[in-house]
């Protein structure tokens, strides 16, 4: 399994960005996470890649905190220097009323789809994206699937007694 | 058979429409390629050489809805697929029969949610559900033949 | 449940060029249904006659709703989701979700369980780049070569048969280790096929390595940089094919994989042929691999002994307490994880697969992502096409194998 150690480069990076940045850190299971405030993102982006050598964005995901409105996201990005396999996690916490970000597709061009699909499953709006739509749901599709306020929608079982009851309320097509 | 059994071995045969009729549809029934997930990897082990579909007369699988007549869907149906399912439904010619075959095609399967259609019996009508998940080729190849069988019973009636 | 809206091009205008908007350059719709797309994938070409000015994919047919599924059951009903996301890759995916599972729940997993883990990886590695040869050669009208490697294939699906009861969706790694241990038939009956196979792998190079027509159409086709590898976050294959010896089981190895000698087999072109290239070598490398796996493979127990996460075996059931009670509550209740988060990655027959898993001390996942390489490398497409001719956009989604279960989760 992937353990990673805290390498000098990772601590230098870590460090810079708790001096610059006002980020915390913290440790879990080997794994290191920096969490900073959503204004100081992009430069801190741009100074990992271009400083430190985090040259490979691996994923940006979002986790939602409902029903905590304060912060009700966390924008979660993973960023890696290929050369020595290091990982390192960034969280950016969220207000729940109007979720926006900015961009850091200028400094990963892969960050473009990831952040459509945060976009559409939770609603976090990414300011300077060259194309936010909807990438996963149809485009005329109402709410924000991932959010733990909108409903699984799953469907009632249909078992012998209740056969009937649901079969009314099913669509059937007309031939 | 009619005449033959009294005239001995003329060279002909007699039948009725209805039999000849059906004979000739389960014979070559085309299927249409709606491969959409994992069940769409059975179909193709199930058209490969191990258990071969095309002695069954389905040795191509035609990606052009006019020109098949059978629509085997393959696979979970999610809701921004379903109205390019139902258009395709439409637009192949009649005759025309539906086979679900897998768990998410007959009744949603495993995934019970908002993105999957449960069962694709809401859009199109279905003639034959294909039980597994995935089916083995073998269930697949089951269930065609109990297509085959439902279409030499159909009827004058039920054609037109 | 949603009509087919007419797209007009004015919501498209920032993604297409000027041309098509005064209709200079012709759009067409490469459909969800379409033979040669691998999938449900609808591509928006952009065609000045033949050549392709711009291409825009547009996934989302096959989306499941996984990650939101999962976090209604408990981490072990969860898992039989996880085969059905790239489902050329069923035990890949299971071994992912549970490493991440015991990196959070801190399980010790032990060797002969890691060596099977191995072994089963390997073989869904040679299943899923026998497919991709086969509808790649069936895309490029190479269609005997179709059949001959779903007859390859046959043979792996027995063994998965044999081992698990089900050819494809098997849920048989668990988090602490394996279901049940492997029947005594499996040993021969891998190194049968794995004695079987360089000749047939032999066959393969000889039917497409030097005839021309696969040169022609694959040599100096859609060639992507390592820089816009490494941009675009690609891995796998692709990025091993511009030039990046870059391979998860010899950067961060999981399940043991440092005891195995292999080598990474990389190409500097970045065209198609090095794609395929690179996977055939790759073939030949998962052999070597489940070779020395099968001969070191140890005794041992199969599953972890931390009752509080691991199922006891059946048979102790019928005689301990304590094994009937933790079976009870692992079946009613499932565990409780630690709150934490974790992120976990393996290297999957497409590339980096990987587990962002975080708990919040509950027994469901409070959060499960999957960064599965289709999703990062369908990005690639616009600039694969771009100048080429409209055949070529069906070579290259073949050298990139994607599997839209992948993608769309």
């Amino acid at each position: 399994m992937g353990v990673v150690t805290m390498d000098e480069r990772l601590q230098l990076a870590v460090n810079a960005a708790l001096e610059r940045f006002a980020a915390s850190v913290q440790e879990f299971r080997g794994e290191v996470t920096l969490i900073v405030p959503a204004e100081s993102i992009v430069e801190l982006m741009r100074t990992l890649r271009d400083e430190f050598g985090f040259d490979q964005l691996v994923d940006v995901t979002a986790v939602d905190y409902y029903p905590r409105q304060t912060p009700r996201f966390h924008v979660v990005y993973h960023i890696r220097i290929l050369a020595k396999s290091i990982v390192l996690c960034v969280r950016v916490p969220l207000d729940g009323n109007a979720p926006r970000l900015s961009t850091v597709e200028g400094i990963y061009p892969g960050a473009n789809w990831y952040e459509r699909e945060v976009y559409d499953m939770f609603g976090i709006t990414f300011t300077g994206h060259s194309d936010m739509r909807r990438i996963i749901m149809p485009q005329d599709w109402q709410g924000h699937p991932l959010r733990k306020d909108y409903p699984l929608g799953y469907e009632e079982v249909q078992y012998t007694f209740n056969f009937d009851q649901i079969s009314v309320r099913k669509p059937h097509p007309k031939d | 058979m009619g005449i033959e059994q009294k005239l001995g071995n003329l060279g002909i045969v007699t039948t009725n429409l209805e039999q000849v009729v059906n004979w000739a549809r389960t014979n070559a029934m085309w299927p249409m390629l709606f491969g959409l997930a994992c069940c769409a990897i059975e179909m193709m082990a199930a058209q490969a050489s191990h258990y071969d579909m095309s002695r069954f007369g389905m040795e191509l699988m035609r990606a052009s809805p006019r020109q098949s007549d059978l629509m085997i869907v393959a696979g979970r149906v999610s809701r921004k697929m379903a109205p390019v399912l139902r258009q395709l439904y439409d637009q192949m010619p009649n005759p025309k029969w539906v086979i679900a075959m897998g768990d998410c095609a007959s009744c949603g399967g495993v995934f019970n949610n908002y993105a999957i259609l449960q069962g694709v019996d809401e859009i199109v009508p279905v003639d034959v559900y294909v039980a597994g998940c995935p089916p083995r080729p073998e269930g697949l190849i089951h269930g065609i033949i109990t297509l085959h069988e439902k279409v030499k019973q159909e009827k004058f009636t039920k054609w037109g | 449940m949603t009509e087919i809206r007419e797209v007009s091009v004015d919501e498209l205008r920032h993604l297409v060029s000027e041309r098509a908007l005064e209709g200079d350059t012709m759009l067409l719709n490469m459909g969800p249904q379409h033979p040669s797309t691998h999938g449900v994938l609808r591509l928006l070409l952009e065609l000045d006659g033949e050549i392709v000015v711009s291409c825009v994919p547009d996934i989302g047919f096959l989306h499941t709703g996984v990650e939101k599924n999962m976090e209604a059951k408990t981490y072990q009903k969860a898992e039989v989701m996880t085969d059905r996301l790239d489902y050329l890759n069923p035990l890949g995916n299971n071994l992912t979700y549970c490493l991440a599972v015991e990196k959070l729940c801190e399980i010790d997993v032990p060797p002969r369980a890691q060596a099977i883990r191995v072994i089963l990886a390997e073989l869904t590695r040679l299943n899923s780049h026998l497919l991709w040869l086969g509808t790649s050669g069936l895309d490029l009208a190479a269609m005997s070569l179709f059949l001959y490697c779903m007859r390859e294939r046959e043979k792996i699906l027995d063994i998965f048969e044999m081992v698990s009861g089900q050819r494809m969706m098997t849920t048989y790694i668990r988090p602490g280790g394996l279901w049940r241990d492997v029947p005594v038939e499996f040993e021969d009956a891998v190194i049968q096929f794995i004695d079987a196979f360089p000749r047939e792998l032999d066959k393969y190079h000889d039917l497409l390595d030097t005839n021309e027509l696969f040169i022609e159409r694959t040599r100096g086709i859609s060639i992507i940089t390592r820089d816009e590898c490494v941009a675009y976050g690609i891995t796998g294959p692709i990025l091993r094919a511009s030039g990046m010896a870059y391979d998860l089981r010899k950067a961060l190895p999981y399940s043991g994989y440092e005891q195995y000698d292999f080598n990474i087999p990389t190409r500097t072109e970045g065209d198609i042929y090095a794609r395929y290239a690179v996977r055939m070598d790759e073939m030949a490398e998962s052999l070597k691999i489940i070779r020395q796996a099968l001969n070191k493979l140890p005794f041992g127990p199969v599953r972890s002994n931390k009752r509080k996460f691991v199922p006891p075996p059946r048979s102790e059931i019928g005689t301990s307490m304590e094994a009937l009670i933790h079976h009870f509550k692992l079946w009613t209740e499932g565990f409780s994880a630690p709150p934490g988060s974790v992120y976990v990655a393996t290297e999957s027959p497409r590339g980096e697969l990987g587990v962002f898993l975080e708990s919040d001390g509950g027994p469901k996942p409070y959060r499960v992502h999957f960064r599965t390489p289709t999703f990062a490398n369908l990005q690639i497409m616009p600039i694969l096409t771009r100048g080429h001719f409209v055949a070529d956009v069906v070579a290259a989604i073949g050298s990139i194998d994607i599997v839209l279960g992948d993608a769309d989760r």
